[in-house]
């Protein structure tokens, strides 16, 4: 980082709700430890405020060389070693037809991969041009790995919902259900039994790659509040420590509190009806609120089968299963013993 | 199901204290009560809630009601957000 570029040391936090995903968001990103993009921005910063419109990844290798045919001119362009050395060879041989043309597109910005210094003449581009040029240390299977897994994230179709999200076991549990039903109470004696809150009263949902849903708080600033009925707003952080707290969590288990209605079937034996958020399928369980039950132990009895489940243990269907081989076996005796003899025979076994 | 545009128009926004009222104006109406601005879509009985939504001076909601008493819930509503919560 020492050679001139410039780093960004801004800590911001992306907020979809608030604008749109900009070139300076990325350079911002506050990522993970292994999921760093190192990225500087080289040239082009008047660039930076362009938006990002969609989560492609285009190598611009073809379009150099002339072909603009499916070109995709939208996408943020990366530029391999390859495409660095044809950029080199072009340029030695005066040849900028293709780079002018290549900044007719409306890029997001072009990001180069290792330590490649682009040329004078295609930063001057750049600057006039206002696209953003970037760079990143990193090779580009790996850049782009992290740029994927990272777009995915901030494009990926999400929702809120009113609701709570805690981690029970290491079950992401989604309570949901009317206000004043005592979603908060219950996750707060969840806190006090030693499992952690990820959001209160507001989650952001997310789906990703169609495979599973991310919940986390609406607001990283606000996030890990909760609004007690006759104690008022109290921070959880404060209150419990950090390991009563978690920034997100991929929600496995939805969990509907509601007035107990003595009208309504519950489910007695426990096959499973299911919730379904942006797509996404996830078992769910109805639990009715009265006076004397333990909703919090509730819960936690929900998260634990929902654990032996994922480890190929159905409680349920196993239960249901030894019930069918019991009743067979009974059968079969019946049909060679007599009722007496069976009778008799029970001291036997 | 009726929903409307409300204006927030006291200088500070919508902080702890407004989201307070909202919140408590809400619960007294049976209908569901959700105020959304772009993406989010909030349970206005909700306090927490409705600061997350991060309305500032100006910011335009919109404001849905249903339910049995959803003309009164919205008129009530409207009525709180015109009287600037009380604030300048």
């Amino acid at each position: 980082m020492g050679n001139g570029a410039f780093p960004f040391f801004i800590m911001l936090w992306y907020n979809p709700a608030m604008s749109e995903f900009t070139v300076l968001d990325l350079l911002d990103l506050d990522l993970k430890e292994h999921n760093l993009l190192q990225l500087t921005c080289i040239a082009g910063r008047s660039g930076l405020s362009r938006v990002i419109e969609n989560s492609k990844i285009s190598r611009p290798g073809l379009a150099l060389t002339g072909y603009f045919t499916g070109f995709s001119g939208s996408s943020i362009q990366l530029i391999g070693r390859g495409e660095e050395a044809y950029i080199d060879e072009l340029e030695s041989r005066n040849e900028y037809g293709n780079i002018d043309k290549l900044f007719s597109y409306h890029m997001p910005c072009i990001i180069f991969i290792g330590d490649y210094k682009p040329s004078d003449h295609f930063k001057e581009l750049a600057e006039k041009n206002a696209t953003a040029i970037l760079a990143t240390p990193l090779e580009s299977s790996s850049f782009s790995r992290r740029l994927y897994s990272m777009l995915d994230e901030v494009f990926a179709e999400t929702m809120t919902i009113h609701g709570v999200l805690v981690e029970v076991f290491g079950i992401g549990v989604l309570i949901t259900g009317h206000s004043g039903v005592g979603k908060s109470e219950t996750a707060l004696e969840l806190i006090e039994r030693g499992h952690r809150l990820i959001s209160d009263d507001t989650v952001k949902l997310r789906n990703i790659s169609d495979n599973y849903l991310i919940g986390s708080g609406e607001n990283p600033m606000l996030a890990h509040h909760m609004e007690i009925r006759g104690i008022g707003i109290i921070n959880l952080t404060n209150l419990f420590g950090v390991g009563a707290i978690r920034e997100k969590k991929q929600v496995q288990l939805s969990v509907c509190l509601e007035e107990w209605n003595s009208q309504k079937e519950y489910d007695r034996i426990g096959d499973s009806i299911t919730d379904t958020f942006l797509g996404i399928t996830i078992p769910k369980i109805v639990i009715p609120v009265r006076p004397g039950r333990n909703i919090p132990m509730l819960i936690e009895t929900a998260a634990r089968n929902e654990r032996l489940k994922k480890l190929g243990y159905y409680s349920a269907k196993e239960f249901d299963q030894n019930v069918l081989k019991w009743l067979e076996s009974e059968a079969a005796r019946k049909m060679y013993f007599s009722s007496d003899d069976i009778g008799e025979s029970d001291f036997d076994q | 199901m009726i929903s409307k545009e409300l204006e927030v128009l006291n200088r500070a926004g919508i902080h702890a204290r407004p989201a307070a009222e909202i919140a408590k104006k809400a619960s007294g109406y049976s209908s569901d009560i959700f105020l959304s601005r772009d993406t989010m879509k909030i349970n206005a009985k909700s306090i927490m809630g409705v600061i997350t939504l991060g309305a500032t001076y100006k910011t335009k909601l919109i404001c849905t009601c249903s339910g049995e008493d959803e003309n009164e819930a919205m008129k009530g509503m409207e009525d709180l957000f015109l009287s600037r919560f009380e604030e300048k």
